[in-house]
Parts: C-alpha cells; structure tokens; sequence
C-alpha cells in the first residue's frame, strides 16, 4: 500500500508509479474470486445435460446455447416468458409510483419545515430500517382484496421503496437554489406546476439514479412476491428460478441457462448505467 | 415560512408575495404527502403497529383469539426457534465485520495507483446486482462437497475441503461468505466514496513529514473515512439481521436447523399456518433490530460531531 492517492490528479507533479506486482496479484485474485463463478454460470448453461451433470469447470465439449435457450424457454407452457413479462410489469409499474410519489415528498420535506417534518423524518428512516411485518400485511392487502394480485405487490414494492428513494431526493433536492421557486411563483405557477415543471426537470439525473437502483432492487426481489404473489401462474423471474432448481435438479445446463438469463437484465442496467448506480448508492457515504 | 394553509381565501389573493403581505398558500402544498403517505401508512405502518396485536393471537387471517403471550412463550421454548435468533445475530456480524475489513481493504487498493482499476471495480461491484436466488444456487453447487468447484479446486493442492453446506457447524458462515462475496462490492464502493472526499493535503502534508504508509492508513485514512464505515456498519447489519432469500435458496435454514435465522423462521411458520407464532417471530426480529440498529446509529452520529 505504498501509494494512496485517490483517483484525483493531485496538484504534485511526482506521481508515484503503478505497482505492477501488487496490480498482477489483485488481477489474478479477481479472476479467481469473481470471475470464475460467472464463467461457471456460463460454460455450464452451454453444455449437454450429461457433460453439466458433472459439475466441474470445463470447456464444452458440444454447444448447446439454443437448444438449451429454448428448452428453458418453453418449460411448463412458457412460463419463463411469462415471468418476465409479469417481472417487467412490477418493475416498470413501481418504479414509476416510486419515483413520483417520493420526489413530491421529498420536495416538501426540503422547503418546508413545520412540525410535521421531523415526524415525516423519523417515518422515512424507520422504514429503511424496520422489518416489514409480513403476515399483517397480507391480513391487510387481504381486506383491500389485494392479495395475490399484481397491483397489491406493486403497492408493496412502493411503500417499502419509498424511504430509500425520499432520502435521495432529499439531497439532491438541497442543491436546488430556493429562488428558483420563488421565480415560478412570481409568475404565477401553483404548486403543481412549481413541481411537475420546474422542480421534476432538474432532478434529470436523480430520476435516473433511483430508476436504474430501484429496477435492479425490485427485479431481483424475491422475497415479497414469495409471499404477496404466490402462484405458478403469475410468478415473477426471481420466483421461477427458485422453483426451477426443484423441478431441474437434474438438469443442470437448464439451470444455469435461466440463471444466466436472469442475469442479463441487471447487466444491462450496469453496463449502461455504472456511474448512476454508484452515485446512487454511495449517497451518504461522504455525509454519513 | 408560514404554515398557514387557507384554501378557500388563498385563490381570491394574489399568489406573489407583497412586500408586506404573507404568502397565504404555500408553494409546497401538505397534500404532496399524502399519496405516499396513504401507501406507506396502509402497507407498512398498519402492518407493524397491528403486529403486536396479532403476535399475540391464534390467527387464521379471518378471525383471531387472543391468548397473551403464549406465541413468545412458544417461540423462546422452542430450541429451533431460539437458535433462529443466535444465528441471526451470528449472520449479521460476521457479514457486517467482514465487509468492514474487505471493503476497507479493497477500497485502498482500488484507489491506489495500479492496472486495471477500472477493471477490478467493476468486477467487484458487479455481484451487487446479481439476483439473490441466482447467486445463492451458483453457489450451491460451488459448494457442493463431492464434486463442486471448489472443493475440487482444493483437492488439487492438498487440502480435503468441508462439506460447506452439508456439515451442521459451518452451513451458517458459508452462507455468510457467499453473502459477502455478493455485498462486499457495495461496502467497497461506499470506502471509496469516502476515501476520494479526503483532501489530498493531508497526504502531501503527511508525505513531508515523513509518514509511512501503515501511518497513512491508521492516521489519515481510518478517521477520515468514518462516515464510511458507519454507512457500511449500519446497512450491512440492516442487511445481515433481516436476510433471508440467500439463506432460503442455499440451504433453507438446514441441515437441521443450523442455519435458520428469524427471516425464515418466519417464512416457515407462515407455511405451516401458524400466522400468530410468525407474526410473533417477527416482533422479535422488530425489536432485535430497532435494539441494535437505533442505538448504533445515535452512538456513532454523535462520534461524528466529536470529529
């Protein structure tokens, strides 16, 4: 650890130079650790179930991607298909509440202070730290005749959101000058205008963070659909992968073929989005 | 900032403000609140609240008969249950601690001068994003004693590798390894947000004085990156207390009930129909969690402002 510059160039000119054994070993390490398991995951949903069955890390001897793409595909009358529309439909139905419902909390949270605001503060932690209750929860999605149905879950998913996505906001909402809003009420805007048009356009990049955080969370989620949504007919991706490893015990390439499959979308998100997905969760690291 | 709301008056009045005259209507409306506040109030504080209720009651969802506290009485005689709630604190600190020390480490080597940094961060952060489940059964089979990867991998050089999730004594820290394996990204992300913030005078100032580097790393870099550690202390332990998905997909809380936590539990009793004694597990978990989580929080904010 001889150098700990950060990644800004500092102003001295004498940069120290790269360690190169230190880099080589860090490499290797990584490849072991983190890329070998996903190269596992890979060359396994390729392989024959025979060559799969056996479990250990080697080359193929025969490709089999479509044919084991369409084997998982078409499983129990394409419920894969299925899955992940009923996933995309969660994500995106949440995703979107969430991020209009907790941006207007958060803009009142921020300008206004009466006193209500430290109550609302202490509401919005608790829920990023209580355990949600769940049976209760089901007695009351229940009596909303909610259960066991999409939009319920998707309630769900946005009140157990809300607290992450409002903190957020919060920050970034504080770094928009408060004379702005004053422009806009001088020209005669009221508050649904000051919102939607003045206030939700500048919170661009913000928006971005908690949609591509929020999708990844919700579409990887597995415990509330476990048990707000249960049922083969309507399972989400998370869902069918955990019943999958029942049903296909033996058939291994099946397996990974779906695991694999389950993992492109969150890829997606990262290979797109890697700056927006660290800047939204390392808020608060600098603050505390 | 008035907190005046007079919706019937306010329209008639101008909405800019005079330079006498007070605001009648605020430009941030209360009611903003109230969409969030209907969802969240409905589907999380009700539960909570009325879950001391139903922790309390032999309950079927449709009716219910309060018999005090024979569900706790139930859960803390149950040897099962009781370790549930050993193993859940035993979960959350050995992941919480060892994302500390690994993310601490990675985080200095990542943001140190060497190849492929942007390589290696991204490597160690992409598991963050990968589904539980999928994680969870990759490595199941990882693990597997006969012929997973990894015991095989240690064979070649010697070592007769444990049945990881099959033996009683270590199927609760394999699950905690693969949980770091798949969070560690996130806690070494936080340190580098926290160790690029600092100012790089220090360094300068430390460098003509002399300092060596393991007086870099215990004067500059662990204080400095405090806030950091509390953020990864608190939400890996937020994290650790109530996780259940990993532990479900890799071993169900098995062999036996070695690596059952509350979380599951609480899933378990839900299946078997008895909604009363896993409401009951859950209060349990509520009160394990606000007992370790609020006081951590205020202790370590107020070493903050000492700073």
């Amino acid at each position: 650890m001889t150098a700990v510059a950060s990644s800004t160039p500092s102003p001295v000119s004498r940069r120290p130079r790269k360690n190169l054994v230190l880099s080589v070993v860090a490499i290797l390490l990584s490849v072991v650790v983190f890329l070998v398991p996903f190269a596992f995951i890979l060359l396994t949903a390729v392989k024959s179930r025979q060559q799969a069955s056996r479990l250990d890390f080697s080359w193929p001897t025969q490709f089999q991607f479509v044919q084991n793409f369409l084997d998982v595909v078409q499983a129990r009358d394409y419920m894969l298909i299925i899955a992940f529309i009923n996933s995309t439909i969660l994500t995106v139905a949440s995703v979107s509440i969430l991020v209009v419902l907790s941006a207007m909390v958060a803009f009142v949270l921020q300008r206004r202070r009466t006193r209500w605001t430290g109550l609302i503060n202490f509401l919005v932690l608790s829920g990023l730290i209580i355990p949600p209750a769940v049976v209760p929860t089901i007695w009351v999605l229940e009596k909303f005749g909610l259960f066991r149905t999409m939009p319920g879950l998707i309630l769900v998913e946005v009140a157990f959101g809300l607290s992450f996505c409002v903190l957020l906001f919060r920050a970034f909402i504080a770094t928009i000058p408060r004379e702005l809003d004053e422009a806009a009420v001088i020209d005669g805007a009221g508050p649904l205008r000051l919102f939607f048009r003045v206030i939700l356009p500048l919170l661009r990049s913000v928006i971005i963070t908690v949609v591509v955080v929020q999708s990844v969370t919700i579409f990887n989620d597995f415990v509330n659909p476990l048990y707000f949504l249960p049922g083969d007919q309507n399972a989400t991706v998370q869902l069918t992968l955990y019943n999958f490893s029942s049903a296909y015990s033996t058939q291994y390439n099946l397996l990974f073929m779906d695991i694999l499959l389950i993992t492109i979308p969150p890829l997606i998100m990262f290979l797109f989005f890697n700056k927006r997905i660290v800047a939204g969760m390392t808020a608060g690291a600098v603050k505390g | 900032m008035t907190t005046l709301i007079e919706k019937s008056s306010a329209r008639s009045r101008s909405r800019a403000a005079g330079p006498a005259g007070k605001r009648a209507k605020s430009p941030y409306p209360h009611w903003f609140y109230l969409p969030a506040a209907v969802v969240y109030a409905v589907l999380f504080i009700v539960p909570t609240v009325t879950s001391f209720y139903f922790s309390m009651t032999r309950w079927t969802l449709f009716d219910s008969k309060f018999i005090g506290f024979d569900n706790y009485v139930t859960f803390f005689q149950e040897p099962a249950l009781v370790s549930g709630l050993t193993h859940t604190i035993v979960y959350a600190v050995v992941t919480s601690g060892l994302k500390v020390v690994l993310g601490l480490l990675l985080a200095i080597l990542l943001t140190s001068q060497i190849i492929g940094r942007g390589y290696l961060r991204s490597v160690v952060f992409f598991p963050v994003l990968v589904s539980t489940i999928g994680v969870g059964l990759t490595f199941t089979i990882l693990m597997d004693p006969e012929q997973g990867l990894i015991n095989e991998s240690l064979a070649l050089i010697g070592i007769d590798g444990p049945g990881w999730l099959t033996d009683p004594s270590y199927a609760l820290l394999s699950v905690a390894l693969v949980d770091v394996w798949k969070g560690v990204g996130l806690a070494t992300l936080i340190y580098i947000a926290g160790i690029v913030s600092i100012p790089q005078e220090y360094f300068e100032a430390a460098r003509v004085d002399g300092a060596s580097s393991w007086q870099n790393f215990w004067r500059i870099i662990l204080p400095l990156a405090r806030p950091a550690t509390f953020t990864v202390i608190l939400l890996s332990l937020i994290g650790g207390l109530r996780s259940f998905d990993l532990i479900w997909a890799m071993t169900r809380g098995g062999p036996g009930f070695t690596s059952d936590v509350i979380a599951s539990v609480i899933y378990k009793q839900y299946q078997a129909g008895f909604y009363g004694l896993s409401t009951a597990g859950n209060v349990v978990l509520f009160l394990l969690v606000t007992a370790i989580i609020f006081p951590l929080s205020r202790y370590l904010n107020k070493k903050e402002v000492d700073l």
